[in-house]
Parts: C-alpha cells; sequence; structure tokens
C-alpha cells in the first residue's frame, strides 16, 4: 500500500468502524475458547436461563452455555469466510487471469463455464451435495462453498485484466519474452491488488451468509458448533415462541456485525484506493 | 441480438445439463451400494416405501447397464416428468409434491424481488449525495443486507408475531382452513404472507439501495454528467439520466443476485414453516428423502435460469447498445 | 471587449495545501476574436478554461475577476454560472468521445437539454448545422455509440454552439485525433465564427503550431502565470518571452505536432505550484536568467496587442 493511501486509509471513517467492529470479535474468536473452556455443547447449567452473571448469553433449553456456543461458533464463521472465501477468490483468480490475459478460446471456454456456475444456484447445489455427505465438517463446508461462488470475481478479475493487458509495461515484459504466469503475478496482479483484496472481502462475507444458510437448513457441520446451528437449534426447539431471545439473538447478530463490517470496509477501502470516491 | 440471445441460450442450456449431471452422479460418490445405504440411512419404517425405493432407485441407477444407458434412462425419466416418489409424503409423487408447493414460494418471492428492486433503486439513487441520508439510512442498509435472511425472518417473527401478537408466524393459512376461495381462507392466506414476504423485502431492499447509491455515484462523475453540468443543465435532468444509466447494471446484478434470493427465500420460509420449497426441503433433509431433495433442486434450477432469460429479454428492451447489436457481452 | 479576465486566481484543493494552478492572469478577448491558449500540461491553461464555465469540485476561486460582454461571470458560485452557461459560455470538452450520455438517441438528448434550458428546440436550425459538418441527419435518430470518433467530435461540437454563445472554449479538442481531423475541426471552429454561432473562442492545446492556424492571437501561460501573448504571427516570428523563444524552436517545423511530454528541448521542469517561488517562475530553466528575476516580472505591452512577462523584454 502506497503512503497516499496509507493516509487515506487512516482517515476514511468507514474503513475504521469496520475494523473497529471487526478487530474485538477476531480476538473472541480467538482468545474467548480460552474463557469458555470445556464442550460448548456439555449441560452445564439450569435449562432455559435468562442471561446472568454467571452466563451471559444464558442458557439454551438443555443448559447449555450460550455464550460458550458463540464463542466457538465466532471461530468457525471466520474460519468458512477464511477458507470458503479465499478458496474462491484462488479459483476466481485463476480463471479470471488466464481468460482476461490469454483471451481466444480459452477465454471463451472459461467464460462459458463462469457462466454455468454463475447461473446455478449456489445454495441449492451445495444443499444436494451436503445432504449426500454422510459426516460434514466446516473445511468440506468451506471447500464446496468455495467450489461454487468464485463466478462473479472471476468475471470482474478477468475485466479488468482485460484493461490492463494492453498496457505499456505489460507489453515490455511480454516482448522480452517473460513467462506469461512471471507477467501475470508480477505485471498484473500487483496492479490489481487492491482490487483482489476487496474482492477477498466480498466472497468472505458471502461464506458465512452461505455457510450459515446450510447450518441453519440442518446441513451444517455433523459436530462442533457454530453460529448458523445455533440458530438451527433455537429455531428447532421454538425458542421464539418460548421466547428466549438469548437463544436466538446472538448468533444473528454475530453474523450480521461481522458480514456488515466487512461490507462497510470494502466501502471504506474503495473510497481509499479510488480517488474519485474521495469526499473533500 | 440473435447472437446475443444464442449464447444466451446456449449457457442455459449447458447449465441445465450440468445441473441434471450433478443429480445423476451425486448418488454415485457415496461409498457401496447407493441402493442399499440409501434405504438403510432412508430409515423407512413402511415396507411398500422401501419397496418403491429399492425399485425406483434400481431403475434409475440400473447397475448391470453400461454407463451411458444409465444417464439415458435417467434423462427419460426426466422428460416424462418422473422424479420418484416421495419417502416422506409415500407414496406421492414428487412432482406433485413439488407443483403444490410452487405458488406459495413464487407468491413470496416474485413480489419481493420486484418491489424491493424497485424500491431499494430509487431510494439508493434518492440518497446518493445526499449528505443526510447517506450518513443516516445507508449504514441501515448496510446492516439490513449483511443480515441473514432467517435470521431478519425469526426477529420479525418473535416481535410482530410473538411479542406484539400482530401477524401470525407459522405456516400459510391457519391450520383450522381448508384451501379454498372463501374469504376467510384468503384473508387468512394474506395475513400469513405478510411476515415472510417482509423479512425478504427488507434484506434485498437494503442490498438494492447500497448497490444504486455506489453505482449512480460514478454515473454522477461521469464524463456526459459533467458536459451537461457544464452546459448548466439543471441537476434533475442529470440525476434523471444517471439513475436511467445506473438501472443498467442493477439489472445485470438482479440476475446475479437470483441465487441469493432464492436461497433467502429458502430459509424464511423454514423460519416460518410456510408451505413452499424451502419447506419441502427441510422435510426432505429431515426425512431423508432424497427423491424430493433432487426433484426440488431442478426446478429450483428451471425455475432460476427462466429468470435469467426473463431479465436477457428486459435488458435487450432498456439497454439501446445492445439492441445496436454494439454492445457486446454486457451482461 | 467579450471577455476581460482580470487577476484571475483559481486554486486546487489537496492533501498538502492548496495548489495555486492559476496564479493571476489578466487579459482580453475582443468580438470575434480567437484566442489560442497554449503551455505544458500544468501551465494552467485547463484550469483557466474550466473557471470560466464550470470548476470541479476540488476547485476554488481565490480571488480576480471575469467579465462577459459587461457583465460579471459569478465564477465561484456554480448556481450562479448557470445562467451563463450555454447561452453565454459554451464549452466542447477534452472528452467529446464520451459527453454524450449512451443510452439516449442523440436527437432526443439535445431536445431534452434544450428544454430544460428553456430553449424551445428549432429543428431546422439543427439540421442546417449538421449540415454544414457535413453529419446525416439520421444522426439524432441514433446512439452515441453507433457514431465514429471524427462524428462525435463533430456532433458535441454542433450540440456546445446551438444556443450561440459570447464565448466558446474548445479544451483541447483535437489532442486524440490524427492530423487531417485535427485541420478540419479546426477549419470548421473558423467556419462556427463567421457565421456567428459563436463570437469568440478560447483554443486551448499544446500544439502551438495548430494554435497558430485558427488563432488570431496567441496566449503562452507557464506556471499559473501569463508569459507572453502576441498576435499568432508575433509569438511565432517574433517571441520575446525565452519561453515562448524556447517553445517555438523546439516545434521540429510547423504542422508537426509534439505530444504531451516535457519539452525535451527546455531542461528542468516547471516549479511545484504548491507553494511556488518568488520571482520570475521561469527564472531556473531560463538561459537569459539575472538578478532581477528574482522579482516577479510584470506582464508589459511592449507593442500594441503584445503582452511580455520578462525583465528582458
Amino acid at each position: 500500500m502506497n503512503r497516499e493511501a496509507l493516509h487515506f486509509a487512516v482517515r476514511n471513517g468507514k474503513l475504521l468502524v469496520g475494523l473497529a467492529v471487526l478487530l474485538p470479535l477476531l480476538a473472541l474468536a480467538l482468545l474467548g475458547p480460552a474463557l469458555a473452556e470445556g464442550d460448548p455443547n456439555a449441560y452445564v447449567g439450569t435449562p432455559a436461563q435468562a442471561p446472568s452473571g454467571e452466563y451471559w448469553f444464558g442458557t439454551t433449553m438443555f443448559g447449555q452455555d450460550v455464550f460458550a456456543q458463540f464463542v466457538y461458533g465466532l471461530r468457525v464463521t471466520f474460519l468458512v469466510g477464511l477458507l470458503g472465501g479465499g478458496l474462491a477468490a484462488l479459483i476466481g483468480m485463476a480463471v479470471g487471469f488466464t481468460a482476461g490475459y490469454r483471451g481466444g478460446l480459452v477465454d471463451e471456454v472459461l467464460n462459458m463455464l463462469t457462466n454455468i456456475v454463475l447461473v446455478l444456484p449456489a445454495l441449492a447445489v451445495l444443499l444436494v451435495v451436503n445432504a449426500y455427505l454422510g459426516v460434514r465438517s466446516v473445511s468440506v463446508q468451506a471447500l464446496f462453498i468455495g467450489l461454487t461462488s468464485w463466478p462473479w470475481a472471476a468475471r470482474a478479475i478477468r475485466a479488468q485484466t482485460f484493461s490492463l493487458r494492453s498496457r505499456d509495461f505489460v507489453d515490455l515484459a511480454r516482448l522480452s519474452g517473460v513467462r506469461t504466469w512471471k507477467i501475470i503475478t508480477r505485471e498484473i496482479a500487483p496492479n490489481m491488488s487492491s482490487y483482489l483484496f476487496m474482492t477477498f472481502i466480498l466472497l468472505f462475507g458471502g461464506s458465512v451468509l452461505i455457510a450459515a444458510s446450510l447450518d441453519f437448513i440442518g446441513l451444517g457441520p455433523t459436530q462442533g458448533v457454530s453460529l448458523g446451528l445455533m440458530l438451527n437449534n433455537a429455531a428447532r426447539w421454538s425458542a421464539l415462541h418460548l421466547g428466549m431471545w438469548w437463544w436466538f439473538i446472538p448468533p444473528g447478530a454475530g453474523i450480521t456485525v461481522i458480514v456488515g463490517a466487512l461490507y462497510v470496509m470494502n466501502v471504506g477501502l474503495d473510497e481509499v484506493f479510488n480517488p474519485r470516491l474521495r469526499e473533500l | 441480438m440473435r447472437r446475443y440471445f444464442g449464447r444466451k441460450l446456449l449457457v442455459y442450456g449447458l447449465t441445465f445439463l450440468v445441473a441434471v449431471t450433478v443429480n445423476w452422479m451425486i448418488p454415485r460418490f457415496m461409498p457401496g451400494d447407493p441402493v442399499q445405504s440409501m434405504i438403510a440411512r432412508a430409515n423407512v419404517s413402511q415396507p411398500a416405501a422401501v419397496e418403491a425405493m429399492r425399485a425406483h432407485y434400481t431403475s434409475l441407477f440400473g447397475f448391470d447397464l453400461p454407463l451411458w444407458k444409465q444417464y439415458a434412462n435417467f434423462w427419460a425419466a426426466l422428460f416424462r416428468g418422473d422424479l420418484g416418489i416421495s419417502v416422506w409424503l409415500f407414496p406421492t409423487p414428487v412432482t406433485d409434491v413439488i407443483v403444490r408447493a410452487v405458488p406459495y414460494t413464487l407468491a413470496l418471492l416474485v413480489p419481493a424481488i420486484l418491489l424491493s428492486w424497485w424500491a431499494g433503486n430509487r431510494f439508493g439513487a434518492f440518497a446518493a449525495r445526499r449528505r443526510w441520508l447517506e450518513n443516516t439510512a445507508l449504514p441501515v442498509g448496510y446492516v439490513l443486507t449483511a443480515t441473514p435472511y432467517m435470521w431478519l425472518a425469526i426477529l420479525m417473527a418473535w416481535g410482530l408475531g410473538v411479542v406484539a401478537g400482530i401477524f401470525p408466524v407459522a405456516g400459510g393459512y391457519g391450520f383450522a382452513l381448508r384451501p379454498g376461495w372463501s374469504a376467510e381462507f384468503l384473508g387468512s392466506l394474506a395475513l400469513h404472507w405478510v411476515l415472510p414476504f417482509l423479512s425478504l423485502f427488507l434484506v434485498a431492499f437494503g442490498g438494492w439501495a447500497i448497490g444504486m447509491r455506489n453505482m449512480i455515484i460514478y454515473e454522477l462523475e461521469a464524463d456526459y454528467a459533467n458536459y451537461l453540468a457544464a452546459l448548466g443543465a439543471p441537476r434533475r435532468l442529470i440525476r434523471r439520466y444517471a439513475f436511467r444509466n445506473a438501472v443498467l447494471p442493477q439489472i445485470t446484478g438482479l440476475a446475479l443476485q437470483l441465487g441469493v434470493l432464492v436461497a433467502g427465500a429458502l430459509v424464511t420460509e423454514i423460519v416460518f414453516s410456510y408451505p413452499g420449497l424451502g419447506h419441502l426441503i427441510l422435510q426432505a433433509i429431515q426425512n431423508q428423502d432424497f427423491f424430493l431433495l433432487q426433484g426440488t433442486f431442478l426446478f429450483i434450477v428451471v425455475g432460476v435460469l427462466i429468470a435469467n432469460f426473463v431479465i436477457d429479454v428486459v435488458y435487450v428492451l432498456v439497454d439501446p447498445r445492445i439492441r445496436t447489436g454494439m454492445g457486446g457481452e454486457a451482461a | 471587449m467579450a471577455l476581460r479576465v482580470n487577476d484571475l486566481r483559481v486554486h486546487y484543493r489537496t492533501l498538502k495545501g492548496e495548489v495555486k494552478a492559476l496564479d493571476g492572469v489578466t487579459f482580453e478577448v475582443g468580438d470575434g476574436e480567437i484566442l489560442g491558449l497554449a503551455g505544458e500540461s500544468g501551465c494552467g491553461k485547463t484550469t483557466l478554461g474550466k473557471s470560466l464555465i464550470r470548476m470541479d469540485g476540488r476547485m476554488r476561486h481565490a480571488g480576480g475577476t471575469a467579465e462577459l460582454d459587461g457583465a460579471e461571470l459569478p465564477i465561484g458560485d456554480d448556481r450562479a454560472m448557470d445562467r451563463f452557461r450555454f447561452r453565454e459560455v459554451s464549452i466542447i470538452p477534452q472528452y467529446a468521445m464520451s459527453a454524450m450520455n449512451p443510452t439516449r438517441k442523440i436527437g432526443r438528448m439535445v431536445d431534452e437539454l434544450l428544454r430544460a434550458r428553456g430553449a424551445e428546440p428549432d429543428g431546422a436550425e439543427l439540421r442546417r448545422r449538421l449540415d454544414l459538418v457535413e453529419l446525416p441527419h439520421t444522426v439524432l435518430e441514433r446512439y452515441p455509440i453507433e457514431l465514429s470518433g471524427g462524428m462525435k467530435q463533430r456532433m458535441v461540437m454542433v450540440i456546445s454552439t446551438l444556443l450561440d454563445p459570447s464565448l466558446l472554449i474548445a479544451d483541447e479538442i483535437t489532442s486524440a485525433l490524427d492530423v487531417s481531423t485535427q485541420k478540419a475541426v479546426a477549419r470548421t471552429l473558423t467556419e462556427f465564427r463567421e457565421r456567428g454561432f459563436v463570437r469568440s473562442m478560447v483554443f486551448i492545446t499544446h500544439d502551438i503550431s495548430l494554435t497558430y492556424q485558427i488563432a488570431d492571437t496567441i496566449m503562452v501561460m507557464y506556471a499559473g502565470k501569463l508569459a507572453e501573448k502576441a498576435p499568432a504571427d508575433t509569438i511565432v516570428t517574433r517571441p520575446r518571452h525565452p519561453y515562448t523563444r524556447l517553445l517555438i524552436s523546439s516545434l521540429p517545423e510547423v504542422g508537426v505536432r509534439y505530444s504531451d511530454r516535457r519539452l525535451s528541448g527546455i531542461p528542468g521542469s516547471p516549479p511545484a505550484l504548491l507553494d511556488p517561488p518568488a520571482g520570475c517562475r521561469f527564472r531556473d530553466r531560463c538561459p537569459l536568467a539575472f538578478d532581477r528575476c528574482a522579482e516577479e516580472p510584470p506582464a508589459v505591452e511592449v507593442a500594441p496587442g503584445h503582452h511580455v512577462s520578462c525583465w528582458r523584454s
């Protein structure tokens, strides 16, 4: 990041607010399990207890500590976003760079592939795939999310690559016989690094939301806990009708706040890197 | 234009092909004898259901046949409209179960999509470059669009349903009623529709408003806007042009968001036990009813493809650049 | 006098402070005169052009006045300027290729623009002007994307002058065109003046040789200030300011344009305008600089209509 961007970054309210929200949650996800030791699914207290000094977020109707579940769930949420969003970003970059740089038939074929995966409704595909998986884990879930959510990123990166490929410095590299992948990694990717980062942020948020939906439908990880699973349990055991708001508010709020902070950060970054959007 | 539609239809055709192939292939990834393990996992108590499943799976997979023949048989069954027998509602054919649920999903999804798109775009365009609105309403928009659909649905059901008691929170109509054209039934139908619709609408609304606001800011900085301003054109005219041009990418955005919106409808239906496709999916998963799940999957794919095509047609109607054959690949 | 600019100062707001892009320029443009405005990029010529019609968001009117046909232009007041725009002052922008709304048919856009400005569209007159620039009338039924670059350029020229403005600003309109098209554009502009579509014109360009073909007077700017202003012939044949001389001599020959890079003939680069040095701004690059140049040279009329800001003139 150059100095000018940094100058704007430390003054950009949206970016700062996003980080101020995200970093404490990240810290909680990393350190929290140390605070709330033991199995988050263990039956530790009186069932259906409202929040108190002992159980900050209350207990579920089976006496599980909602706060412990929340903290572990946060960790899973970040993990799914990182793995799913990361994988989608990698595929999107591979496809986008190749299609945009090579053009021609390669582009046609990759474009077709991208469009097909793009119109397939991701959640519906994930439902069928996950339903057949006997044992589901967070990483496998992230893997399939990554495999289905890359197309828009590939398309955006392809368009950017397309406009960069005819620039002088790329021509120069090409003329001096630099190999294609080197041109892509040394000349093209660094020139759109801010864009790639923002793409990753959006993919991260998208993965979190999809994972939450899958968990909620009942196709979450078979073991452990996640924010989506908490919502699923709360809904399944009628937390709504029993008025156990402490059971379903924290997990949903956690997801909303994480994804919202990411989106706001993304807009902030856009303003930092894109002089036209800066307000004076 | 012909080329444009040709390409689109090719993509949709291939997508359908892929979807069906995925449907056919997935059971094969399961280790061991899929028929046996499927029946074992299905845990069906009715012997008749077990027999039906075995018969269907065997004819479907037909392990003694060569692969291509199995694949061809699968397609043949599909074209007969045969998606298998539902285990959950044995012995109703899956197609019938789905056809009964589809109207509920459409009744939620279509108004929610169209109205949120329309209102969100209007609002986003109005908020753009109006400082106080940008500072107050846009943060709300970001929160809305980051909200998981099911969570907003749960909050609404809890707040407006359980606590305030204004709206019913479960089902598509009152439990005591029988579907018909009576005023009582229709009223109950409408009342049960409000909350799921509203939660779908709100999440989508936030996304559109923000998208439009960002898009229109780019448009207001565009050369044509500067030129008009230099010639003293009133802000109204410039904003009108900017809005119209910013709507075009939003139409493409609608196509891109369809999958997400459908997913949102599914989980919203689950929250409200609304008798649409989402409810079917939940039942299918809980009852290990794979025919129903896969049939619903195909229905959703086909629905999304049709919607995509409709959007393509609309796009051609509003963007002159495609009509004049000079816009290339715009969508 | 059509345009009378008096000590005009326009600054750019940047992070580091205000860049004095236009730092006190005084000149006049007569009725029917075409003033060619030349200089390196960053010398303030585009800033000057913009400030006479519409400043962008980062520009600030820091002082001085501009008077058009006796009425003062409210340069710093975006709303008040609207009254003058298009009717009194008009512009052919640098970006003529993308100046028209891509999703409106051109005829409809022109119509809407005119009505929005309270002018009754005159179809017959519009078509006469299209004939003049050799555009078929059918362009009005087309979208901008269907026109070639040259056609778009001519269309924008017609639109900008439709209300017969008193002053037309042509900002770098030829830099994207090839030589023969450039000449055609220049001819059209002179014809516009002859027919009274515009009274006077400020023609901004890097290209002195092109300016020479159409301008009556040429004004050379350097680092936000006026360096020299004189009838076109005089500037080309008998320049007085050392900068103008270097500029003219660095032209390989008339008719060959130089592009937007620093003049290879003049070593060094213009001073930063964030905090410009006192005295003559060309001093550091000037072969003739002497002690007195530490003091800022005023613009002196050395011969009728020939102004030079240099102690050596």
